[in-house]
């Protein structure tokens, strides 16, 4: 990374942007991928992040600007190699199995789909988006197309972890949630802290790929609840219940993983 | 079916609740035949450990017969009508820490695993009826439990070995066991070991069987230091001696115990200013142990020495010795047991006659008796030294 995009990284995030993440990045550009990417337009916002240089620039112009962008960013080892994760993660069909804010992806061509994203209450976004680059085994870029309602840039890049443990997953999603309505729900499922929402799916993936299925105590047996708890529980927006269909979804997912 | 429920702090009860169901496709539903209150369940008994709802249902130690199993668990494994000894740590035998035989730290079976990562960094293991924190699984003080990844933990049982000789397989025993093999005992060695409750007691036994020369017990309780004697120990009773720490210096030539082993954990008995400090933050929940053993083990170990630590800790301790840790050059091992790596040895330990568990058992009562016997445990009323539970004593069964 130049010294130039280091500081523009900074400036633009501050907090947000640390050091190590800047580090991230640079693993991630070194890896190859984004370079080869090349740079997108983007008609109404000009940003093209599925390149590195891109965020970069992209995070430099937002500094200042009344919207903010949220983004999500994790990692993962997960222990299967990177041609089983690439696998599992290039059919974005499966990506619900493990992102709960996700409700569908349905393909509707080879590079094209389209997103439905579910909030509390039960409000949906959709988005259709598309692949920006994919090489096998190692990285896949989507964005959502022009004329969507919000923008949404994601990365997900393999690596071999060291001495055979594995592939360490790296994630970033960038979501730029438009003024209004939709921009308040998608807000809202993304929680204050989108990257703390992130590591709670990579971990559910994590579970997926490795245990053949996601650790739960939803549907089990317990006495009596004090009032209260429910009632917070119902209200915490940090963990939006998604309804019943836990159960379905998890053999399912078995069914895909296997 | 009967459960055991936390209803608060001091405040058990025993519920009627539906019936526990197959929620993942590894799950297997046990019927339970014995199951046990443990020291760690008093410290949820005592409303120390954070992230408890009420109606949670506690219990850890349970063994039974198997009468369902998920559509994900591997036959081979385990079936339908197999007796099982459970254990407390719930592991999915497939991550990282799984392989490296970190059984207690396996990555995938906490669903809750962002309350215990704000915590600790990272989270452990689920465990059985311990904390939403620690995963919010029903326990097995009742009459089924549903455990996940079956095909893991439970330990297939032969016909013919009464429950209470090999129960214990489900933490205790194998707790004690790992408590002394952290000890790292080499030929000739003096362990010095607080706590004579049921893990001192297994860590006493282990000890010897790994090879110690010498063990010494330390309780106030002179019923569970006569078990400790029992074994081969020799005894302090901490609250007839002026210091415990100098005590050892002297029972060692001035040398001190080669390990010294915390079997006591976040409720420890102990006098003068820092009992008074450590028990006011304890009461204001601003620190919920009270480490004033773990300080006297690290100050009396000798130099060079290990300090094994299967007592539970839940956060955050003061005034911890660090000069003498560092200075002495110790080693701390610790760890909730690795269960997986010591149940099928131990048991073969019992089938050979080595040990018999069950010299730890002081109460058998019907399930239904168990909100009282937690007081009794926990105030060791009544040479209380183990209690085990018999979920079906009645003979009735309890529809939901
Ligand atoms: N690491 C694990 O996986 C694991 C598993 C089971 C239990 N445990 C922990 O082990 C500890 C002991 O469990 P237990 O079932 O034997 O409980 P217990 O309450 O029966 O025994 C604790 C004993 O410690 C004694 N004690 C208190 N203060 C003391 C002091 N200052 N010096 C010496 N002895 C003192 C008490 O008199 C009592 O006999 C608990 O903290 C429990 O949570 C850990
Ligand atoms: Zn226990
Ligand atoms: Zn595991």
């Amino acid at each position: 990374m130049s010294e130039a995009a280091r500081i523009h990284l900074k400036n633009a995030q501050g907090r947000h942007y640390r050091a190590a993440t800047a580090f991230r990045w640079g693993a991630l550009i070194t890896g190859g991928a984004l370079a080869l990417i090349g740079l997108s337009k983007r008609s109404k916002s000009g940003v093209a992040i599925a390149t590195a240089g891109g965020l970069l620039s992209y995070a430099g112009a937002k500094a200042g600007a009344k919207q903010r962008d949220l983004i999500a960013r994790s990692s993962i080892l997960l222990n299967c190699t990177p041609e089983q994760a690439y696998q599992f993660w290039s059919k974005f069909e499966n990506l619900p199995l493990f992102m709960r804010h996700l409700e569908s992806v349905t393909l509707l061509g080879d590079t094209r789909s389209r997103w439905t994203a579910i909030g509390p209450l039960g409000k949906r976004v959709i988005w259709d988006a598309e692949i920006a680059f994919d090489r096998k085994d190692d990285v896949i870029a989507w964005r959502s197309l022009p004329d969507s309602e919000i923008y949404v840039d994601g990365i997900v890049k393999f690596r071999n972890a060291p001495a055979n443990r594995g592939t360490i997953i790296t994630v970033v999603v960038v979501y730029q949630p438009p003024a209004g309505a939709i921009g308040g729900v998608l807000s809202r499922i993304l929680g204050k802290d989108p990257s703390f929402m992130m590591r709670q799916d990579l971990r559910r993936l994590k579970a997926l790929i490795e245990a053949g299925e996601i650790p739960t105590v939803e549907g089990q047996s317990h006495g009596p609840r004090s009032s209260v708890a429910a009632f917070a529980r119902v209200l915490n927006p940090d963990d939006p219940i998604k309804g019943e269909g836990n159960l379905t979804d998890i053999a399912n997912a078995r069914r895909r993983a296997s | 079916m009967k459960a055991v429920c936390w209803m608060g702090t001091e405040k058990m009860t025993v519920e009627n609740v539906p019936d526990p169901k197959i929620l993942n496709p590894r799950d297997a539903i046990v019927r339970i035949t014995s199951t046990c209150i443990c020291g760690s369940d008093l410290h949820l008994y005592n409303g120390l450990m954070p992230t408890m709802e009420q109606g949670d249902i506690m219990g850890h130690e349970f063994m039974g017969e198997v009468v369902e199993i998920g559509a994900g668990v591997d036959r081979e494994k385990l079936k339908v009508g197999d007796r099982v000894v459970v254990p407390f740590t719930i592991a999915c035998g497939r991550c990282f820490f799984c392989q490296q035989q970190l059984w207690s730290c396996c990555d995938n079976s906490n669903p809750n695993y962002w309350i215990a990562e704000k915590l600790m960094g990272y989270s452990p293991s689920g465990l059985f009826g311990y904390t939403h924190m620690l995963g919010g699984y029903a326990g097995g003080q009742a009459q089924y439990a549903r455990v996940p990844f079956a095909d893991v933990g439970p330990l297939r049982i032969p016909a013919g070995i009464p429950d209470e000789q090999v129960v214990f397989l489900s933490d205790i025993f194998p707790t004690g066991y790992m408590g002394a093999e952290n000890c790292n005992i080499q030929p000739g060695d003096t362990v010095a070991i607080w706590g004579c409750g049921p893990v001192g007691q297994f860590a006493i036994r282990s000890a010897f069987l790994l090879g110690a020369e010498r063990v010494i017990a330390i309780d106030r309780f002179d019923y569970r230091l006569q078990l400790a004697e029992q074994a081969g120990a020799e005894i302090i009773n901490y609250e007839e001696v002026d210091d415990v720490v100098q005590l050892l210096k002297d029972m060692t030539g001035n040398i001190g115990p080669d390990a010294c082993m915390d079997a006591v954990g976040m409720e420890a008995h102990y006098s003068g200013p820092m009992w008074a400090i450590d028990r006011t933050k304890q009461v204001l929940k601003m620190q919920p142990d009270r480490p004033g053993v773990l300080r006297q083990a690290i100050m009396a170990c000798r130099k060079g020495g290990t300090v094994s630590v299967p007592g539970v800790y839940g956060g955050f301790i003061d005034k911890m010795p660090m000069g003498a840790y560092v200075n002495k050059g110790l080693t701390m091992k610790t760890g909730q047991t690795h269960m997986m790596r010591y149940m099928k040895p131990l048991l073969e330990l019992i089938q050979g006659g080595k040990i018999d568990p069950s010299f730890v058992v002081s109460h058998r009562v019907p399930i239904d008796k168990a909100p009282e016997m937690y007081k009794v445990f926990r105030d060791k009323k009544d040479h209380c030294t183990k209690v085990v539970l018999d979920p079906w004593a009645d003979g009735v069964r309890v529809a939901a």
